[in-house]
This record gives structure tokens, sequence and C-alpha cells, in this order.
């Protein structure tokens, strides 16, 4: 397969938590290439410093070394490079989780065009998008309910929706179908993928979910803070 | 798009029990300071009634309303000959219980020379005393109307007109009658103790004695040196309305006016505390909320605005309401409640600040929350 954009360069990043006797090595100099149209998944067991890497690839948490790139730009380099963290977040990166955490007082076109909203994006245009997304993820006919009313897997897809609202290249899903039954979190995958080819995005996912590594192109291993392909 | 009015839409029912909540809390404090407004009103409004300049009362006393005053009545012919002086006029006070339509009534008494200072100024419905005896103008807030009739003392009286807004410090309203009336209702004794008097052949006690002499001053008089004069009279002391003021709030309504004040105070800290909780209490159920929105690139001011403009409605709503409801219930209490617009705008000034006050403690730990707590991995 020939390789897309490199989105996510990630090189000798450590990163420790405490000092001295209670220093705890989470990340030992992992390097991590990904690139557009890639769908990879960050496996290990508990502790293994999954949920640090995509952290840190999400510029939520600052690494003790090495460099960070995303998506042609440095954004770490022993420190980061960019004020506002949260700004680089709202234009490069999407986010899905666990629990899909669509804002509950919002409904599910509000909480796509809600991303829009924050990048200054006009009203009109955040709706046009956000029903776009949603009938594309076959979730339009519920855009004016809130989030307690859908179900889990209508959930999930508008959070999906949501996390590509502002087209980012970097979408980082945090076990995106542990809420989900098998069915759905094929569905699901699936879904993922196609979206990373259509939209040249990558998508870094942390799962435990062994019914759905069929469903990636590489499953990266963490173990003790070091990488190793599979 | 705003969050905050989303957020409250959500929970409209709840945001509107809060609201009602917190508009009860400040009913009670708008509450209170129309009632301390309407202790200092009420305790000036019996010595501003005569719209006189000088009292003069008994040496060595503050009296008619700090202390018992007692003044021969013809004193009010020595103190009229004075130069400067316009009018002059004796009055007397009492509190008396009547009995109305089966109802104890608690009557502030004053008695004054018709034609003369101590009347009332204004009738509000009937007319004003028109013959020597037996006629009364009462406070509306005693629930006489003209026509009326109600025994005080040996004497039955008619109620000839109605006044508003007079009445003692301690809330009673007032009746006027001659000052002959009151001096007999104040004197005369029953049948029975008269029987008895003159069975022992003593003489009934007649006294023509009164509490003060009020006395206007001609254009131009100069008013303390005529009280520095009539203090010279060693049976007699004078206060001019500004002493008699000072007196009234510096001693007889000061430790009730203090209480309240003080009560006040509580009150508002206690509004300050809870709606304090209320707003922390509010964000901190929306720290999963915050963290989400920090996670999807959300600018700090999108979540202070979040917050703040949630305090503001909820503390503006509370003080619309309190608002609403002192004014559809102040003219209930026993006591005057006397509300100035510039009271509400204060209480508005200080739910703001509160209400900022309390934002910052919900903002503070808003800021703090670490967006990596969305992940929830």
């Amino acid at each position: 397969m020939a390789l897309g954009d490199l989105l996510v360069d990630v090189a000798g990043v450590a990163k420790h938590f405490g000092e001295g006797e209670t220093r705890v090595d989470a990340l030992r100099s992992v390097d991590l290439q990904v690139h557009a149209g890639e769908v990879i998944a960050l496996l290990g067991p508990s502790g293994s410093g999954k949920t640090t890497l995509l952290n840190i690839i999400g510029c939520i948490l600052a690494p003790s070394a090495g460099r960070v790139a995303l998506d042609g730009e440095t954004v770490f380099d022993g420190k980061w490079l960019r004020g506002d963290l949260r700004r680089l977040r709202l234009e490069k990166i999407g986010f899905i989780f666990q629990a899909h955490n669509l804002l509950p007082f919002l409904t599910a076109e509000e909480n796509v065009s809600v991303v829009l909203d924050l990048a200054g994006k006009s009203p009109a245009e955040g709706r046009a998008r956000s029903r776009e997304l949603l009938d594309y993820l076959e979730v339009g006919h519920r855009a004016p309910v809130k989030p307690a009313l859908l179900s889990g897997g209508e959930a999930q897809r508008v959070a999906i929706a949501r996390a590509l609202a502002n087209r980012p290249r970097i979408i980082l899903a945090d076990e995106p179908t542990a809420a989900l039954d098998s069915k759905r979190a094929q569905l699901v995958m699936d879904l993922l993928r196609k979206l990373a080819v259509e939209q040249e995005a990558c998508i870094i996912t942390v799962t435990h979910d062994e019914k759905i590594f069929d469903r990636f192109d590489r499953l990266i291993h963490l173990r003790d803070g070091r990488l190793s392909d599979d | 798009m705003n969050l905050a009015l989303k957020d409250i839409r959500h929970g409209l029912f709840r945001f509107i029990l809060t609201c009602f909540g917190l508009g009860l809390l400040m009913t009670v404090v708008l509450a209170m300071i129309g009632i301390y407004n309407g202790l200092v009103s009420d305790a000036l409004a019996v010595v501003k009634a005569p719209a006189v300049d000088m009292w003069v009362v008994e040496s060595g006393t503050q009296g008619p309303f700090a202390e018992a005053s007692s003044i021969p009545a013809d004193t009010r012919d020595a103190v009229a000959r004075m130069p400067g002086v316009a009018e002059a006029g004796a009055i007397n006070y009492q509190t008396v219980e009547a009995t109305h339509g089966g109802k104890t009534l608690r009557l502030y008494v004053i008695g004054y020379e018709t034609g003369r200072p101590g009347g009332p100024l204004r009738i509000a419905e009937g007319r004003a005393i028109g013959t020597s005896h037996f006629e009364l103008v009462a406070d509306r807030k005693t629930g006489l109307t003209p026509g009326d009739t109600i025994r005080l003392g040996r004497n039955r009286f008619t109620v000839v007109g109605l006044v508003e807004g007079a009445m003692n410090s301690g809330g009673d309203p007032a009746v006027f009658m001659t000052l002959s009336d009151a001096m007999g209702l104040q004197t005369e004794l029953s049948p029975a103790d008269q029987r008895v008097q003159a069975a022992r052949g003593a003489n009934p006690v007649k006294s023509a004695s009164v509490a003060a002499i009020i006395v206007r001053v001609k254009p131009g008089a100069d008013v303390d040196l005529l009280t520095a004069t009539l203090r010279q009279w060693k049976h007699l002391s004078a206060l001019t309305q500004a002493d008699q003021e000072t007196i009234l709030l510096a001693s007889v309504v000061d430790k009730a006016r203090r209480q309240i004040g003080l009560f006040l105070g509580i009150l508002l800290s206690v509004s300050a505390v809870v709606i304090a909780l209320i707003i922390y209490t509010m964000t901190m159920e929306k720290l999963k909320q915050i963290a989400t929105l920090k996670l999807i690139g959300a600018p700090d001011r999108t979540i202070i605005g979040l917050i703040v403009q949630q305090a503001l409605l909820l503390g503006m709503s509370g003080w619309g309401i309190g608002l609403a409801l002192i004014l559809l219930v102040k003219d209930n209490f026993p006591r005057r409640v006397v509300l100035e617009p510039f009271n509400a705008m204060v209480l508005a000034g200080i739910i703001v600040v509160v209400c900022l006050a309390a934002s910052a403690l919900g903002v503070r730990a808003a800021m703090k929350v670490d967006p990596a707590t969305a992940l929830g991995s």
C-alpha cells in the first residue's frame, strides 16, 4: 500500500511520572510514524503506556523528552512549540471516546456543530456540515434528539461525527467499541476505516477488543513503555 | 452557540426550582431591608407628623418619645408669646388598647389642640375633627372606617376621618383626638373608682399636664436661639426637630435597628454562601463536560462564559422573583415594609458581586480540570 502523508511523527518520546524512588517510566524512547489512510491499534496491558502515548499525541500531556510532529508541524521538541494547544487540537485532532461523551444539553446536531462554532464557522455552515456528517453516518434522522435518547450505537456515531466535524487529519480513539456489541463494533471500525481513506486521515485507536483486530492496518504493542509492531 | 442557555434549557425545571428557592431567600432579604427601613421610617413618622421646628418638654427629660415628659398645659401660652414663635400647640401621647369588631386594637393616641400644630396634616378619607369631643381621625392601618365608633376609656368615639402612615416607633397605628379628650382618657376614673374616691372625701385626679409643646417658628427666626432661651427656663427643656429625630434613632429604636441590621447582615452572608454553593455545585456537576469541551478545543472564554452567564442568570432570576414576591406580600406584614428602588438596586449589585465571586470558585475548579479526564480509559 502506498503511504500517504506523514501525519503523526513521534520520535524518541519518553514520559516519566514522579522522581527518585517513586519514578515511573510510562514511555521509554518511543518512535511512531502514522500516515494518512492508516488505521492502527495501540495494544498492551493496563499500565503499559497506551493512554499516555495517546494523550501525548493529542497534545494533552507533555512528554519528558523527545519530539512530536503532527501533520507536518513540529508541536513539541523539548517543550511545546504552540502556545494554544486547544486551538491546535481543534484544528488537527478529532477525539472519539470510550463513553461517547456527548454534551447532554445539546442535540445530536448541536454536538457536532459545536466544534465548528468553536472554530469560528458560521451557524449555517455548522448546521450544514453537521447534517452532512450525520447523514453520512446514517444518524441524520436523529439530528434533533438529545444524547439521552440515542442508542449506544447512535451516540457513538454522533461522537464520530463530532470528531470529524472540523476535518481533522488525526483521529484518536480511546476504546471506541468498548460500549458496543460485536456487530456494531465491526460496523464502527469499518466506518472509521472508510473515513480514514476518504478523508486522508489517520486513526490511532487504543483497544483491547480482539474481535476488531483484523480491522487495523497495524497492531502496535506497548509493554513497559516500549513499542513493538506486530 | 450559547452553551449556558442550552444547558439551562436542558435542565429547565431544576433551574427554575433553584431560582425560585433563591427567590424566596431574596424575598426574606428584601423583607428585612424593608422592615429595617420601615422601623426607621415609622419612628420618624410620629416626630415628623406635626411638621414643627421645636419641642418644649419637661426639664431634664428627652421626652416625649424617649422618656416620659409632663409639663403644664398652659405653658403653651407662655411659649406662644415668645418672639419668633409663629404657632404653638400642646400635645399628648399615650398608648391604649381597645376592642373593635371582636379584635383587640393597640392604638397610639395623639391628643392635639384643634387649629394648632399637632393634628394630621392630610386627611386621606373623611374629614378632620370638627367638634370638641368624641371624634377621632384614625390611621388606615387600624382597620377603622369613617362612621365606625369605638370605645376608648369611658367614652365612645366616632371615626370621622382616616390618615395614612401615622404610627409610633413600635408600629402601633395612631388615632388623633382633641387634647381635652386625650387628657380625659388619661386621667378620668371609672364610675366605680369615682364613687370610691368620693366616699374617701378625695378630689378626683384631674391633671392639666401635657407631654410637650410643639412650636412652629416664624420665617427667618433663629430656632437654636429660641431653643437656648427656652432651656434657661428651669422647668422646661427644648429640643429642635433635628434633636428629636436624633434622639429617636439613637435611643428609642436603636437596639431594634441594630438587631435588624445585624440580622440583615447575617441573612446577606447566608444568601452569599447559598448562592456560592449552588453555583459551585452546578459547575462541579459539569466537570466532565468541561473536560470534553477543553479536549475538543473550547477556549477558556467559552468555559468561563458558560459558568458566569449561568451564575448571573441564576442570581438575577432569584433577585427578580424575590422582588416580585415582596412587592406582592409587603402590605400583609404586621409592620410597615418600606422598600426604596435604591435598596433593590443595591441588593442587585450585591448579588452580581456574589455571583461573580462564586463563579470565580467554579471557574477556578473548571480551569484545573485536565482534558484527559474526558478520555476516561
